[in-house]
């Protein structure tokens, strides 16, 4: 069974189309990044998933239809939407009790252990928490819960770098045990690179791009070319070109590896670089240019 | 992508979801009370506040409470009682004006607050329903509130009288006469009655109508409380010239057409009142506004 499956799935409101029949499919024990430029549907995508919205179209999360079925899905689902969704009154220890009180895969003492290596104490509410410390807080609530799926929505926004750092280290090293599925919707792109198993690109509505890493690894390769071997490299019809450092970097989809080694250093490109030319690919078909 | 599940049969993947212990119904709808309880602390902080003030009244009223009960011996029996219990059933109208106050803010922000402060989606990330949410919030002005205001009018009279006997008995009066007119015990008889059956059960229309408004605006939810009744009535008094809509809310918020508030027919413990369709009809319509409350709360999302 895929921990999400969803098949055309469409979501309108009036008539800006959020979703434009999407076709997904994850498996259990993945770990996923949903990028996207601003308003490309992926906060709907999710919504959907966690039965927050109204779709046409199939779709099943852990066997579940979400919609109608949202507080039983809940049992074996987290999610974190962004930093600023724990209600400012709530006491830390309120927090702890109504989860346990509530949920039945929540375990308490995991949670108070994570928090004791914050300087988050069991009496402060939330609106004297600093944005970085919320963010531990939620996260430390949601590690606590023996969940199979794992949603993200921007968790880390506005916050600096070293929670950022912190927020996806606890994620990778307490949390993920390889059976548990984790999808995470972001803009830091880079900083998720190093931890992702898969990658979908959207826009639009639609996907544009989906891909485990070994196939990003193993199909995509960037070249800082020689400077006298431009010309050979653009013959061999690269994706993407750019300037860098004073050289030539030319994206290639399922090029020869030895092949481009003749014409200078081969390296993985980077999820952003990648975004870029994918995206840039798909605007300029969508606005009927040619690149 | 990996096709890892696979391997694992799908039998395992059900009992892995039912090996957790569940949790019942009624543990959850607990907490959901408690929550509110937490959130919204005016729920016991206001009735305690109203009860110190009167209280601070009441005290500063004592200096005369030997004169007057002096003077109060002089009149007859009823009259006596009136004297005597007037600054009692005094201190229950303070309390329940109070109660009133907290139940209609409580109800205007309980399902708007959630979604302008976008903690909706905290609270929609665990495992309780829409039904047992909207549930527990109705709960707090139709039963927890009463309740909430029926101990503390409870206490609050009690430490008058006890204050009164105290006073009388260093001025060398007995107490004999205030304990006689005051029947405590019978008030409070009729007291939690009229909170729990008036308060609670026969205002249940109003509050859940608020709560329904609370789950559906996307502002102002006190004007759109009030201001379509409002218009129903104006559209019917120009359309037809009568006033049945206004005759209707009247009739809910007095109790009977042209009794006052604590008419004896409005007691909880009383069968005509039990068995009235006034009391039922409500209950049904409290039932259909909480019923689309439920709906909106799930289709709404943060504002």
């Amino acid at each position: 069974m895929a921990c999400i499956e969803a098949r055309g799935l469409r979501k309108a409101y009036g008539t800006n189309i959020a979703l434009d029949g999407i076709n997904l499919r994850v498996e259990e024990g993945r770990i996923v990044g949903l990028i996207g430029p601003n308003g490309a549907g992926k906060t709907t995508a999710l919504n959907a998933i966690l039965g927050l919205t109204l779709y046409q179209g199939e779709l099943r999360v852990l066997g579940r239809d979400p919609w109608t079925e949202r507080d039983r899905l809940m049992r074996e689902v987290s999610f974190i939407a962004d930093v600023a969704v724990l209600p400012r009154w709530l006491k830390v220890s309120q927090a702890l009790d109504y989860l346990a009180g509530v949920h039945p895969r929540f375990d308490r003492g995991k949670a108070e252990g994570f928090l004791a290596k914050t300087s988050i104490t069991p009496g402060r509410r939330v609106r004297e928490l600093s944005k970085g410390m919320v963010t531990q807080l939620h996260l430390a609530l949601i590690m606590a819960i023996d969940a199979r799926l794992l949603v993200l929505d921007e968790p880390t926004l506005g916050l600096d770098i070293l929670y950022r750092k912190q927020f996806y280290d606890s994620l990778l090293n307490d949390y993920y045990d390889g059976n548990r599925t984790i999808v995470v919707a972001t803009h830091q792109v880079d900083e998720i690179e190093h931890v992702l198993t898969d990658l979908v690109f959207i826009d639009r509505g639609r996907i544009v791009f989906n891909r485990s890493m070994e196939e990003v690894e193993s199909c995509y390769l960037e070249v800082m070319v020689h400077p006298e071997k431009v010309a050979a490299a653009r013959a061999l019809k690269p994706i993407q070109e750019r300037q860098g450092l004073g050289r030539s970097i030319l994206l290639f989809e399922g090029a020869d590896r030895q092949q481009l080694a003749g014409l200078g250093e081969v390296r993985t490109p980077s999820i952003s670089d990648l975004f870029v030319a994918v995206m840039g690919d798909h605007v300029g078909h969508a606005q009927g240019a040619t690149r | 992508m990996n096709t890892q599940s696979n391997t694992m049969p799908e039998s395992s993947v059900q009992s892995q979801a039912t090996a957790s212990p569940d949790i019942s119904a009624a543990r959850r709808f607990y907490w959901s009370v408690l929550r509110e309880l937490w959130e919204i602390r005016s729920i016991y902080i206001a009735p305690l506040a109203a009860a110190a003030v009167i209280l601070a009244g009441f005290l500063i009223s004592t200096i005369h409470l030997a004169h007057k009960m002096r003077a109060a011996l002089a009149l007859s029996p009823a009259q006596q009682n009136q004297a005597i219990q007037q600054p009692y059933t005094f201190a229950e109208d303070v309390l329940m004006g109070t109660l009133l106050i907290v139940a209609v803010f409580y109800c205007l922000d309980a399902l708007y607050g959630e979604r302008r402060d976008r903690s909706i989606l905290f609270w929609k990330s665990l495992p309780v329903s829409d039904l047992t949410t909207v549930l527990a919030k109705a709960s707090i002005p139709v039963l927890i509130l009463p309740l909430v205001t029926f101990v503390v009018t409870v206490v609050t009279q009690w430490i008058m009288a006890l204050l009164s006997t105290v006073v009388l008995l260093g001025s060398g009066l007995s107490a004999a006469t205030l304990w006689n007119h005051l029947p405590l015990f019978q008030m409070w008889l009729r007291l939690f009655d009229h909170l729990v059956g008036f308060h609670g059960l026969w205002y249940a229309p109003f509050y859940c109508w608020m709560l329904l408004v609370s789950a559906w605006a996307r502002r102002v939810p006190f004007l759109w409380a009030a201001l379509p009744p409002l218009a129903i009535g104006v559209v019917e008094k120009i359309a037809f010239n009568t006033s049945y809509f206004e005759a209707i809310l009247r009739y809910r918020f007095a109790g009977t057409p042209d009794a006052d508030a604590m008419d004896p027919t409005t007691h909880l413990s009383s069968v005509p009142f039990l068995i009235s369709p006034g009391l039922w009809i409500g209950l049904v319509v409290s039932a259909a506004f909480l019923a689309v409350a439920i709906r909106l709360r799930r289709y709404h999302g943060p504002m």
